[in-house]
């Protein structure tokens, strides 16, 4: 009875409403704690250092391939061809889902053997389930007269090296 | 007239140890045998009453029970096949091979583990099949169809991340392919692959992700979404019953035992 004293009948203004206030301070901060949460978990998942094999391959002296070769590298999985018009590097990892394919010097075609897509030795795709033709690989003579490639770093097709 | 082994039991179930473990106390009373089921913390989860031809085998050919035991297989065996195995590269393909050719009664777990592993992927969709073609996914059982919808991606998903840890060339390849599915992912593909496989190439971190999923993660999600399933069975009234007649089927969803059993 004696709260019914004090109040006499007259309701607080509401915008002093320190019930809401509190609320609304106790969700933003879970909020703001929710979306760090989100951020902090995909930065640690995400990892910052890689221990992979370097984008740039050095795959040695021009001279090691003849004339009207395709040489395919296994470890970096590329291939390095040499045409009349110069050198290039392809990737030789399928544009479909990341298969290595095969270069086959009988056919002159680059089969991959997951799904069956088929390319030309400049990377064309022939047919299969493929979406893009095999990029062309930035590729230089370094200092020392190696042929390097880089990996990381499509070219647009048809940019042949001539040494 | 009780047997010899009769009155043993049930000197046994009176004795003050089984009392304290098993509070229910002896009786064949309804009363007692509900609360069997009802004070057993892997029983509760089940109604205490149950229609007979409710678990009859033409109702359900038990598919639902025969997932959940072979992944209780899956459980004991892929644990003690975590015993022998580092999920390290390029140990895990040596472990695999040790676990066949030098370890006791290894391929014989790897084995087992791998059929369950295959059958119980059959028995999830025969499963499905069974309680879609029977229309027992429908009210009230719709969410619970759902809950199993969900069971299903993490049957596929614990599949998958095993695949890749035996670490052959079947695995890595498998794992190439469909990682790079998740690529197509609008917008955001690359990220998820990214993060699926901690790098840009199926690679160390990839193995000791999947194996983190395979054995902790897709696991314990497993067994909080099956007791959440097998919970929904008695919240919405029980396993199914198929009435070939509509109105009795009407009958069948309101009965007594439907309802005492929520």
């Amino acid at each position: 009875m004696s709260d019914n004293a004090l109040n006499t009948g007259q309701t607080p203004p509401a915008e002093f409403d320190r019930r809401a206030f509190f609320t609304k301070i106790g969700l933003g901060s879970l909020g703001i704690a929710a979306a760090g949460t989100i951020v902090f978990s995909y930065e640690y998942l995400s990892p910052n250092v890689l221990y992979e094999p370097s984008a740039i391959v050095n795959v040695g002296k021009p001279d090691n391939f003849a004339l009207n070769s395709v040489t395919m590298d296994v470890n970096s999985g590329i291939y390095l061809v040499h045409a009349e018009e110069g050198y290039f590097a392809l990737n030789a990892v399928c544009t479909h889902l990341g298969c290595l394919t095969t270069w086959n010097q009988d056919l002159d075609i680059i089969a991959c053997p997951c799904h069956g897509s088929k390319f030309t030795r400049t990377g064309e795709k022939i047919e299969g389930p493929a979406p893009k033709p095999l990029p062309w690989l930035k590729t230089w003579v370094s200092d020392e007269g190696d042929l390097t490639v880089d990996r990381s770093t499509d070219i647009p097709p048809l940019q042949y090296l001539r040494i | 007239m009780p047997t010899k082994a009769d009155q043993v039991i049930e000197q046994v179930r009176a004795s003050r140890v089984w009392r304290s473990v098993f509070r229910s106390g002896t009786g064949n009373s309804t009363l007692h045998r509900a609360l069997a089921i009802q004070q057993n913390i892997f029983l509760h989860l089940f109604a205490t009453k149950v229609r007979k031809r409710m678990v009859r085998f033409s109702a359900t050919w038990y598919l639902g029970t025969l997932t959940l035991g072979t992944f209780l297989i899956l459980v004991i065996t892929g644990v003690l096949l975590m015993l022998y195995y580092h999920p390290s590269v390029p140990q895990a393909y040596a472990d695999m091979k040790d676990l066949q050719f030098v370890v006791s009664s290894g391929l014989f777990l790897r084995n087992l583990h791998r059929w369950s592993a295959q059958l119980m992927v059959f028995l999830v969709f025969a499963h499905m099949f069974k309680v879609f073609y029977r229309g027992a996914y429908r009210t009230p059982r719709e969410f619970n169809w759902v809950i199993g919808i969900i069971l299903l991606l993490i049957t596929l998903l614990l599949s998958y991340t095993g695949y890749l840890l035996p670490w052959d060339q079947l695995a890595y390849w498998a794992i190439t392919v469909g990682s790079n599915l998740s690529s197509a992912v609008p917008l955001i593909g690359s990220k998820i692959h990214f993060l699926l496989l901690g790098g840009n190439q199926v690679n160390a971190n990839a193995l000791l992700r999947f194996y983190v999923l395979h054995c902790v993660i897709l696991p314990l999600a497993a067994i909080l979404f099956i007791a959440i399933h097998f919970w929904r069975i008695r919240k919405d009234g029980g396993l199914y019953v198929q009435q070939s007649d509509p109105k009795a089927q009407a009958a069948a969803e309101n009965e007594p035992a439907a309802k005492e059993a929520r």
